[in-house]
């Protein structure tokens, strides 16, 4: 394996796989935090040609955190098809991009060769792409998953009605959600986040937005975003739980701080399938984010970016309905600005497809960060050029019980009208019957929250 | 005593010593722009105006806002970019002396020196600087039951809006249940971490941060409260109870008091905090 090479006349050398990965990533301000980044541009230059010559093999051989140690990466490899990795073992990851971008490859051969790819491949061949390499390559693959709804359809769009409330209060909450499912938002799910993260609260939250969607009939899948111990505890209490939430991160020390091993997730999944009320067979919404472990002090020396591969590697295990990808939410001390966020973004949305997941993406930003309603947007805009399953709604782009701004339902609705796409199949029948929606337009009634009177 | 009576007692202690502070406006010209800071009600022909109003009333979500296109209206797309331009200036503020001074808190520093280092650099702000690792050997109120901290964060607002209500509450509340309590201190540029090291100094049962939360759009007067039971090296962020929201419109904050010595009472039963003390409540229920 070259660790080193001479550009401009000048010789660069790196002490490990990781050194590289974490080198050519772009220039994100976690990175910097953890002491991880390339040092000057021409370094970032560097160790991409060093990680254009790599081949795959020398990854596979190298995890960056070892099997042994971080059950994230004996997940990742026990998933692995080990026939297709003996094929393409001793691709370049330069080679491994030109043929993701090919005109020959198309979403068979890639959905192929994500069964042969470790997380850390992923990353490295992300690294090697620009925006638009991403987004293209983002267009070739676009999974389904079903829980009582199908999400991922071509030409379909969803989204999460994110009806939260600062205290928590029923028929806030219940305006909220009645808003959004008014603009079109709540086909991906009605998904709440609690303040008081106890049972008995969570139970509240269930039956509200269970028996609202049975007195309407709307063909969607509630969820309450608490802990997923919390969660199993309600669903035990005979809770109506239609998808299972949980937070994921990177490496073994990260999914420690969030409280969960794979045997915990391992026990909600299975409690899903006996006890929820879901069709199924994908039952769990996970969220991950570009900056989790570096916050927590669980980074080992990684970069942030094969961090997040690596969630994705750990995700694909409970072949979840959705995986939301929130990168942004943290803070300036790892996305820095509207470009960091945006790259991020884009990363993501590829990386998390390459591993075959129903993707989608939260282009949001914090108001202690460098970015702006224009940074969103764009990202918003961009990653649904890539085919992104879904977004959040959130009432005015203002979550006002944790305190971030994410896509509207306003958003949602136009990014529906700008790419010509419609709600879910049975969601859309929904708005048709509500009087909401026609030929994929909003009608005159949409936006009226007192239409549910 | 249950909470409903905490909550009476510390409303009428409070209500005795509030003082009032005058501070001078500039008077507004008759000709400017008065700018509404209230939703507006944009849903044309609503199906039922009453239940928007009724809506606007009971949440400060963003709805019965209406749309054009699919797009805000103007009003609503200006008041968005004020909030989040209020909000992103709440972040660069401190926590003035005076402030300090009134309510008697004793300031210390983390090694985030100024506020860009304090917020790219989240270790900056969850290690004591070594003056105040000295000042608090030396003069903190050692083996109690309780250290309370309160923190700037990343918002001064928050503390300067909630914590002359939100403190006393607490205090009151951790006397009437006997539990001893170590003299709150001041953490200016905390992060919440810094409570480790602070209960590894002074060696109380359980130490609570009471800290500013980065400001959003609808309040920048949100503080959250953070516990944990005697932290060590092996401490991660699941062993933490979290209590969050708590500002007028949210958790009011002399309620949240009385909630949170109730809580700590209950954690210094269990000797746990965070993800244990969840599945020990929950059993119990």
């Amino acid at each position: 394996m070259k660790l080193s090479c001479v550009i401009k006349g000048t010789h660069y050398s790196f002490s490990s796989v990781r050194d590289v990965l974490a080198k050519a990533s772009e220039p994100k301000s976690g990175d910097v935090m953890a002491q991880v980044a390339a040092e000057s541009s021409l370094e970032r230059m560097a160790s991409k040609v060093v990680l254009s010559e790599m081949l795959l093999k020398d990854i596979f051989e190298n995890p960056v955190i070892p099997y042994e140690t971080d059950e994230v990466t004996r997940l990742i490899y026990d998933d692995i098809s080990e026939t297709i990795y003996k094929d393409i073992q001793n691709w370049t990851v330069g080679e491994l991009r030109n043929y993701i971008l090919s005109y020959e490859t198309g979403p068979d051969q890639l959905i192929k060769i994500s069964r042969g790819l470790t997380s850390e491949m992923i990353a490295a061949v992300s690294k090697l792409m620009s925006s638009m390499d991403l987004v293209l390559a983002s267009q070739k693959m676009k999974y389904q998953a079903h829980c009582n709804t199908t999400i991922g359809e071509p030409g379909r769009l969803a989204f999460r009605c994110q009806p939260n409330h600062p205290n928590d209060v029923p028929e806030g909450i219940l305006y909220s959600i009645k808003e959004g499912l008014s603009y079109g938002a709540g086909d991906a799910v009605i998904g709440i986040n609690p303040n008081v993260d106890t049972v008995e609260s969570l139970k509240r939250l269930y039956t509200l937005s269970h028996d609202f969607m049975e007195k309407w009939k709307i063909p969607t899948q509630n969820c309450v975003l608490a802990h997923i111990t919390t969660q199993m505890e309600a669903l035990k209490q005979g809770a109506p739980v239609a998808l299972m939430f949980q937070s994921l991160a990177g490496t073994q020390k990260g999914n420690e701080a969030f409280g969960i091993s794979k045997g915990i997730v391992d026990e909600g999944y299975e409690m899903m399938a006996r006890y929820g009320t879901s069709t199924g067979p994908n039952y769990m919404y996970f969220e991950t984010g570009q900056g989790s472990e570096v916050s927590l002090n669980a980074a080992h020396g990684v970069d942030m970016q094969t961090l997040e591969a690596r969630t994705y590697g750990y995700a694909r295990h409970w072949k979840p309905f959705m995986v939301n990808n929130v990168s942004g939410f943290i803070g300036p001390e790892t996305l820095f600005d509207g470009r960091q966020l945006i790259r991020a973004d884009l990363e993501d949305l590829f990386m998390g497809k390459l591993h075959g997941l129903p993707m989608g993406i939260a282009p949001t930003y914090t108001n202690h960060m460098d970015a702006n309603q224009n940074d969103q947007e764009i990202a918003g805009m961009l990653t649904a050029l890539g085919g992104a399953n879904f977004y959040m709604g959130v009432p005015g782009g203002d979550d006002v019980m944790l305190n971030y701004q994410d896509t509207s339902y306003h958003d949602d609705a136009s990014l529906r009208e700008m790419f010509g796409l419609r709600p879910l199949r049975e969601f859309e029948k929904w708005m048709e019957n509500m009087g909401l929606m026609e030929d994929g337009k909003l009608t005159s009634r949409a936006g009226d929250l007192s239409i549910f009177d | 005593m249950d909470i409903q009576e905490i909550v009476r007692k510390v409303v009428e202690e409070l209500s005795k010593e509030k003082k009032v502070i005058k501070e001078y406006v500039e008077p507004i010209k008759e000709d400017s722009i008065r700018f509404p800071e209230k939703q507006i009600k944009g849903v044309k022909e609503p199906h039922n105006a009453a239940s928007i109003d009724r809506a606007q009333s009971i949440t400060p979500a963003r709805i019965g806002i209406g749309r054009t296109g699919t797009r805000m209206q103007t009003t609503s797309y200006l008041q968005f970019l004020i909030d989040h331009a209020a909000a992103q200036d709440a972040v660069l503020k401190d926590v003035s002396d005076e402030f300090l001074q009134k309510i008697e808190l004793k300031k210390l520093e983390t090694k985030a020196k100024d506020m860009k280092t304090y917020l790219m650099d989240l270790d900056s702000g969850r290690k004591l600087s070594d003056e105040s690792v000295a000042w608090l050997k030396e003069n903190g109120d050692k083996d109690k039951d309780v250290q309370i901290i309160v923190c700037d964060g990343l918002s001064s607002s928050s503390i300067e809006a909630n914590i002359e209500d939100l403190l006393p509450a607490l205090m009151q509340g951790l006397q009437l249940k006997n539990i001893s309590t170590a003299k709150p201190i001041f953490i200016k540029r905390g992060r919440v971490w810094v409570q480790d090291e602070v209960a590894a100094i002074i060696n109380c049962n359980l130490v609570i941060s009471l800290i500013g939360e980065r400001p959003g759009l609808n309040t920048d007067e949100s503080l959250s409260a953070y516990m944990i039971y005697r932290p060590d090296e092996k401490s991660v962020e699941a062993d933490r109870t979290v209590i969050s929201n708590i500002h007028k419109e949210g958790l009011a904050p002399v309620e949240a008091g009385a909630h949170l010595s109730e809580l700590i009472e209950q954690m210094l039963r269990a000797e746990c905090t965070g993800i244990s003390f969840a599945r020990k409540s929950n059993i119990n229920l």
